[in-house]
């Protein structure tokens, strides 16, 4: 699991962050969120397992906390940057093509809804290598599939650093699933993606050209 | 540790195949049987068609597409699968704690009470209304009209027979939704399933409807559609929108999931929301 410390020079910029969160997700959520600015030039999707009749306390809460807008994402709202979506209790959150949001009540995944597998799949199919997947605490294995899946579509896996996670399975699970990026301390992942989205990237970035001839 | 780019190619290259191939399939459903998936959320129906795919074994979804055209079982597995089937009694309590407050009272000034839940999958949500409206004294003015577009989930609803391993989730929600008598009184439990009280399915009727391409079948004093909408493309829901504010009389309730709106309805303003809390809406006098 090497861990890379810049963004390869060819890479295209990124457009959207799939977040995953379980297990002592509040804590990580108020440390890294709080760090980034209200420009912050892509949007959020994130997956926080919570209590199937959970109000909007969180997304309120964090949003009181935050430069970047946080709110509970509504269905077919288009994911806009500056934002943090997150998924509404019992349901899952998924990116139609449009980048629009779309929401279901479809049968549970790895015994959760929300679950961080599925946003995590529809991401890859939307976003491909534009897409940056983080996996942060948690006591189960839920994302470990979709962090796959995103790494096959050529996107970027961040994983908090499981020594710095309150329940160290679910980055562990994701780590052992697929090939990690980046395994950074809870502290530093927010100066991390602030430094990878940087709009300045997208001078250096280089679109693949030999694609047509495939 | 990046994609290299003939790879990433690859893989873009299989994501557009699957997508024309995914359209092509819908194609072929709608031509051949007339379900009218092509409105649906595409990321919803991608899952649900790869779900499938992996289950039934098939190379690929063309190969799926070839066999549903000639194979009416093949599809109708397929067509329960494409179908959202989750559902659980008093799902949500506090929506029908809400129903027993406020539209109750609304339902009252009817002397005939007809109410349609559409997209009713295998019934829990409408056994629950029957319960929960037998405790408020309304039973005898009801009829209930249960509809889906699919036959195998129909049957199921007609049966009301809810799994037993369910029995203590539901016993919660039913108290939670403030029922006012003993879960228990309304079903019979054998083995590992449990009958609903026949008493209940005398007042309800079920049929095969589909909101895509269906129309008004009746004058309703209540529609029930909970996270049915969420699976529609904007035009579709405007459409189903329309179908609903035409089923209901002066002054009938409409009742959406919990995260459902008339945002996107052009008769939005023709509804006014009944409770803040809950997407539950009155069509304007």
């Amino acid at each position: 699991m090497a861990q890379h410390h810049t963004p390869h020079p060819q890479k295209t910029h990124y457009q959207a962050i799939a977040m995953g969160v379980s297990f002592g997700g509040l804590h990580s959520l108020q440390t890294i969120l709080p760090k980034l600015p209200a420009t912050f030039p892509v949007p959020i999707m994130a997956v926080q397992h919570h209590d199937p009749n959970g109000d909007d306390f969180l997304a309120r809460h964090l949003n009181s906390l935050c430069a970047v807008r946080v709110k509970v994402a509504e269905e077919k709202e288009t994911a806009t940057a500056g934002t943090v979506y997150l998924a509404p209790a019992n349901y899952h959150l998924l990116v139609e093509d449009d980048h629009t949001l779309s929401l279901s009540s479809d049968e549970k995944v790895n015994f959760s809804r929300p679950s961080i597998d599925v946003l995590f799949e529809s991401c890859a199919d939307v976003y491909g290598e534009s897409l940056i997947g983080v996996i942060l605490t948690g006591a189960n294995s839920d994302g470990s599939k979709g962090m796959q899946m995103i790494k096959e579509v050529g996107g970027l896996s961040v994983v908090q650093d499981p020594q710095t996670a309150e329940a160290a399975t679910m980055p562990e699970s994701a780590i052992a699933a697929t090939e990690i990026d980046h395994i950074l301390p809870l502290t530093e992942i927010a100066a991390f993606l602030l430094t990878i989205v940087n709009p300045a990237a997208k001078n250096t970035s280089k679109t693949n050209t030999s694609c047509d001839t495939l | 540790m990046d994609v290299p780019v003939t790879k990433r190619c690859a893989v873009t290259s299989r994501r557009e195949t699957e997508k024309i191939e995914i359209q092509l399939l819908l194609e072929a459903i709608f031509l051949r049987y007339g379900y009218d998936f092509r409105q649906y959320s595409k990321a919803h129906i991608r899952r649900r068609i790869r779900r499938h795919l992996e289950l039934s074994n098939m190379e690929n979804i063309s190969a799926m597409q070839h066999r549903l055209l000639t194979d009416y079982d093949f599809f109708q597995m397929l067509l329960y699968d494409l179908s959202i089937n989750i559902t659980e009694m008093f799902r949500n309590p506090s929506f029908y704690l809400v129903i027993r407050k406020h539209v109750v009272p609304v339902l009252a000034t009817h002397p005939f009470i007809k109410i349609w839940h559409a997209g009713c999958a295998t019934g829990e949500e409408l056994y629950s209304m029957a319960i929960l409206l037998k405790e408020e004294g309304l039973f005898s003015r009801l009829q209930f009209y249960g509809t889906d577009f699919n036959d195998l989930v129909l049957q199921k609803a007609k049966e009301g027979i809810i799994p037993a391993k369910a029995i203590q989730e539901y016993t919660r929600n039913y108290q939670q939704s403030g029922g006012t008598h003993s879960f228990s009184d309304y079903y019979t439990a054998r083995y590992e399933r449990a009958l609903l009280a026949a008493e209940l399915k005398k007042k309800m009727l079920f049929a095969n409807h589909n909101l895509v391409v269906d129309q008004v079948f009746g004058e309703m004093q209540m529609i029930v559609c909970r996270n049915v909408l969420i699976y529609f493309g904007k035009e579709l829901q405007d459409r189903v929108i329309r179908l609903f504010y035409d089923s209901l009389c002066r002054g009938g309730i409409l009742c959406l999931g919990s995260r459902e709106s008339l945002r996107f309805s052009s008769l939005h303003d023709s509804f006014k929301q009944l409770v803040e809390t809950e997407q539950i809406y009155q069509k304007k006098y």
